[in-house]
């Protein structure tokens, strides 16, 4: 995801003279292509992200469209001063291309762990939050994002994630995918947990459930068209995150849900704490209830088949 | 007094009416920024203030954004914004605020927490290379500011794209919030780190000589970024406030202090 996210970005370069890449000390060889082909436009500055914030900022001023790239945890918690500041009062067109949301990083341990990097974001005035499932859709939304007119988080999940998303149900910033109508109870996700949410599907229809399955792959601006017309199957709505139960797309729908609905809602996501553990990422959101046989069994005793 | 001297003196009754308008604000660290921003707006910058966005103008971030009562002062004065606004500096319904905003004309960065300006201006400077513009970035610091880890890491990256169309003037004016800038942050040997960190550096004393930054901004040298470090006097003009902590922000200035402030700007006058 990673990956195609940077050569998307590439691809734009090579289109459109504003776009601008600007790495902090990322791994030696990113991006070869563009700093052969394009080296007045790429950027690799030093670690020093509070910096990087501020010389994209003032980029964007100038009428370039910096894409700022390196892990998570440091563009967001580092940063959130530079960001607030240089980016959203002014609204300006930096994209935050974040390596490692969620647990990637979870042999390296919480200081590289992005659990609440959604949250940070989220509650910024003029940003938005992108939170694509696969290689595919993170394409279309790095796409989409370039003339989008203020500034964007882009959350990069794990690499080599299956492809679930479908090229003809398009990406528009700011409006939910609907995977799979259902009826009673319903799963939004975000990210890779889409996939999950996929499985637990499989598990849960051989039990005798109709499950939906929405994506949010926007966490803010939050779809709430679609929340307002399209939760009518359901009384039960469950979120699913690879991100701490505070703040994040769980949140986002407890505060809509709060106001506009009386559907019960349970939030799947990282508990309020930092990881204790290392091993893999996948082993790391089994720790924290977050793998589909679970998801499914704590789903299967909240909720009665339909 | 010379035109100079008479023309700082305007700006500083200039800051007295801003801050006699909201009862408050920076007024001594505005004050100390006179000669600087005078120096800059009067004989330097290229701009048109009927076309603050023309893409060829020069940038000044003032990144020490309390001191912003002076930045306005010039702005007015230049026709940027309508003198009026001046008098509407921190009201509800005013354009001006306690810290420069980019929505204001002439604005070039919103700033005010400290330690941003160098970094804006750094990516200003990049783009203007990129585009291929003659335009030249100053950004003004504050000696206490220069206690953010921010400032020194954009430092850095100054000298390493040897970004000559990039000048720093530090308002080295002495004092923090708390106490002498020294004791606070151990800045010394200042003019060295500068020089350490790839800038042609260079100390003007503008309670000296306050017309020194005029004729020193006039050398420029290619493949560097310039560091001018500016003595000046916190609350210069007005006697009771140089020096004195007790005047670094206020909030609730009566009549009396207005025209206590009056006075003794008209009693320097006589002196200069």
């Amino acid at each position: 995801m990673r990956k195609r996210a940077l050569d998307t970005v590439f691809a734009l370069a090579q289109q459109d003279e504003r776009v601008v890449y600007i790495g902090s000390d990322v791994g030696q060889g990113t991006l070869q292509g563009f700093q052969e082909s394009i080296p007045e436009r790429f950027f690799v500055e030093a670690i020093s992200e509070a910096y990087v914030i501020g010389m994209a900022a003032g980029m964007a001023m100038t009428g370039f469209v910096p894409y700022v790239n390196t892990i998570a945890t440091f563009l967001t918690r580092r940063c959130l001063d530079q960001i607030a500041v240089d980016l959203c009062i002014g609204n300006h067109p930096v994209r935050l291309v974040a390596n490692g949301g969620g647990l990637v990083y979870a042999p390296l341990g919480p200081t590289h762990e992005a659990i609440e990097d959604i949250a940070l974001m989220r509650c910024l005035p003029n940003m938005t939050v992108l939170v694509p499932c696969d290689a595919e859709e993170m394409e279309r939304a790095v796409r989409a994002s370039l003339d989008w007119s203020g500034p964007i988080y882009i959350r990069i999940a794990r690499g080599g994630e299956s492809v679930v998303s479908l090229p003809e149900r398009g990406f528009f910033i700011g409006k939910a995918i609907e995977v799979r109508q259902g009826e009673k109870l319903l799963i939004a996700t975000t990210g890779v947990m889409l996939q999950t949410a996929l499985e637990v599907q499989d598990i849960m229809a051989r039990a005798g459930y109709n499950l939906g399955i929405v994506h949010f792959h926007t966490v803010k601006p939050l779809d709430t068209a679609w929340l307002a017309n399209q939760l009518g199957p359901y009384s039960h709505v469950a979120s699913l995150e690879e991100h701490s139960v505070i703040g994040g797309l769980g949140s986002a729908l407890a505060e809509w849900l709060c106001e506009n609905g009386d559907h019960k809602l349970k939030r799947f996501g990282i508990p309020d704490r930092f990881a204790d553990r290392f091993g893999n990422q996948a082993k790391l959101l089994s720790y924290f209830g977050l793998d589909a046989a679970s998801i499914a069994k704590e789903l299967q005793a909240w909720v009665k088949p339909s | 007094m010379n035109s100079f001297a008479r023309r700082c003196q305007a700006v500083r009754h200039d800051i007295v009416d801003m801050a006699e308008s909201a009862k408050r604000g920076h007024i001594p660290s505005a004050l100390s920024l006179v000669e600087i921003l005078v120096s800059l707006y009067d004989y330097h910058l290229h701009f048109d203030a009927n076309q603050p966005l023309d893409p060829d103008r020069d940038r000044l971030i003032l990144s020490k954004g309390h001191g912003c009562m002076a930045l306005y002062a010039l702005l007015a004065d230049k026709g940027f914004f309508p003198k009026a606004w001046c008098q509407a500096f921190c009201a509800f319904e005013g354009m001006l605020g306690g810290h420069p905003e980019e929505r204001v004309p002439g604005v070039e960065a919103t700033t005010g927490s400290l330690g941003h300006g160098l970094a804006i201006g750094i990516g200003m400077a990049l783009a203007g290379r990129m585009q291929k513009r003659n335009f030249h970035t100053y950004i003004i610091l504050g000696d206490g500011e220069c206690t953010e880890g921010s400032v020194w890491e954009s430092a850095l990256a100054a000298s390493k794209h040897k970004l000559d169309n990039l000048t720093v003037l530090v308002d080295f004016n002495g004092w923090m919030s708390f106490g002498p800038t020294q004791e606070v942050g151990n800045l010394e040997p200042f003019e060295h780190k500068w020089n350490a960190f790839g800038f042609a550096t260079q100390t003007v004393d503008l309670n000296k000589e306050p017309e020194a930054l005029v004729s020193a901004l006039n050398v420029k040298v290619p493949g560097k970024p310039r560091c001018f470090i500016c003595k000046t006097i916190k609350g210069k003009g007005i006697d009771f406030m140089e020096g004195n902590l007790d005047w670094h922000h206020k909030s609730k200035l009566d009549a009396d202090e207005i025209a206590a402030m009056r006075q003794s700007l008209k009693r320097s006058e006589g002196h200069a």
